[in-house]
């Protein structure tokens, strides 16, 4: 083994405890910076909203439902709704509207005695299958178009963020 | 290949030149307390690594600074370790920047022709201790809230400016979001600027004039 001289040592010595300590702090510092890419946010998720044996057939059911968004230390909810419409006993012949009005977001609610949806901010008005009858939505509400029911009898629906 | 790269750029930089002044020169026969100028040097960089990580998350303000300190050390990969070693770094600094100044004056370097480097170094310890006494306010927990009150409190019992300098740390008569921002803005900003430039001209001062020896019998 050849001789190492005590220059030489001293180097190599503080080369390696130099990249040891870069390292230790070096990649965890790393990580540190791109966790929050790392993290996946629950965009979308199955949502029960109710029995079914509970929706009368013919008559809009109301539900809601509300998401929170957890973004570092803050959370935000927010709130969703809707109306189940079913057409006949069959379990799969029904749609579900959006309660959310698309003029400008207000929430729709229900009127049984005309008959129509109602929405409190601009006076618009929805008819049963979701179009427009009056007002300035500028289109039908929207729908929950992905929807199963479980085993046990119960409607879920399928959300997606945005 | 490397080589003729390193030449290259050794020619218009003077690499080897700086190499030689800055950590090749000839040092006196030193011990280990010799070392503690490298040690705070280090742990300045270090905290200023560490700081600069930390206000990726941390946000100055009543509001966020406490929620933002937890995610920071519960939420974050790793945010544990880069404020654990910002807040131990941050007292090892001023014990070994002290130290440091004890070094100094026991073994009488501070005499001619470093007298200057002294009262830089008289300023670098200044320095250190405003990042210190900023630095503690920003958790915004109940012990940084109430040091800080106090402290403040005590710099505004200078008799006749006492008010005054009360007034303008805390941006107001009383601790608030100013304070909290100014605190900030004092921590990652101004002294750090300070201790920066004061750490170049103690570091220039000291390659000049080299490192004192020991005093001996007969000095």
């Amino acid at each position: 083994m050849s001789e190492v001289s005590r220059r030489e040592f001293i180097k190599v010595t503080t080369g390696i405890v130099g990249g040891i300590i870069g390292a230790v702090i070096g990649l965890p510092t790393v990580y540190y910076l791109i966790d929050p890419a790392l993290r996946e946010g629950a965009k979308e998720a199955w949502i029960p909203i109710g029995k079914l044996e509970h929706m009368e057939i013919g008559k809009p059911y109301p539900f809601s439902f509300t998401r929170v968004q957890v973004n570092g230390w803050e959370r935000t909810s927010t709130s969703h709704g809707g109306f189940v419409t079913r057409n006949s006993e069959a379990p799969d012949d029904l749609f579900i509207l959006n309660s959310k009005c698309t003029h400008l977001a207000c929430t729709v609610n229900w009127s049984d005695n005309d008959q129509v949806y109602l929405c409190p901010c601009h006076d618009a008005k929805f008819g049963r299958q979701g179009e427009v009858l009056d007002g300035p939505p500028p289109r039908p509400l929207d729908r929950f178009d992905e929807f199963r029911v479980t085993e046990d009898g119960t409607l879920e629906i399928f959300y997606k963020e945005g | 290949m490397w080589k003729k790269i390193f030449d290259w750029l050794d020619e218009r930089l003077g690499l080897n030149d700086i190499y030689k002044n800055l950590l090749d020169r000839p040092e006196p026969r030193g011990n280990w307390w010799n070392t503690l100028g490298s040690a705070s040097l280090f742990l300045f960089v270090l905290q200023g690594l560490t700081g600069i990580f930390l206000t990726v998350y941390y946000t100055p303000s009543p509001d966020h600074a406490y929620d933002s300190i937890q995610y920071i050390m519960e939420g974050v990969a790793f945010g544990w370790l880069i404020r654990g070693i910002h807040h131990w770094g941050a007292s090892l600094m001023v014990i070994v920047v002290f130290i440091h100044m004890l070094r100094v004056f026991v073994t009488a370097s501070y005499k001619y022709p470093r007298e200057l480097t002294w009262l830089i170094g008289v300023g670098l310890l200044l320095a250190t201790i405003g990042m210190g006494f900023t630095g503690y306010l920003l958790p915004w927990n109940q012990r940084a809230y109430w040091a800080t009150t106090v402290g403040t409190q005590i710099a505004g019992s200078v008799p006749f400016i006492g008010e005054f300098i009360l007034k303008a740390l805390r941006g107001g008569p009383d601790l608030s979001a100013l304070t909290l921002q100014r605190f900030f803005s004092g921590h990652i900003w101004m002294i750090p600027a300070i201790l920066a430039a004061l750490i170049g001209v103690h570091l220039f001062l000291i390659i000049k004039h080299g490192e004192s020896h020991f005093p001996t019998r007969e000095d």
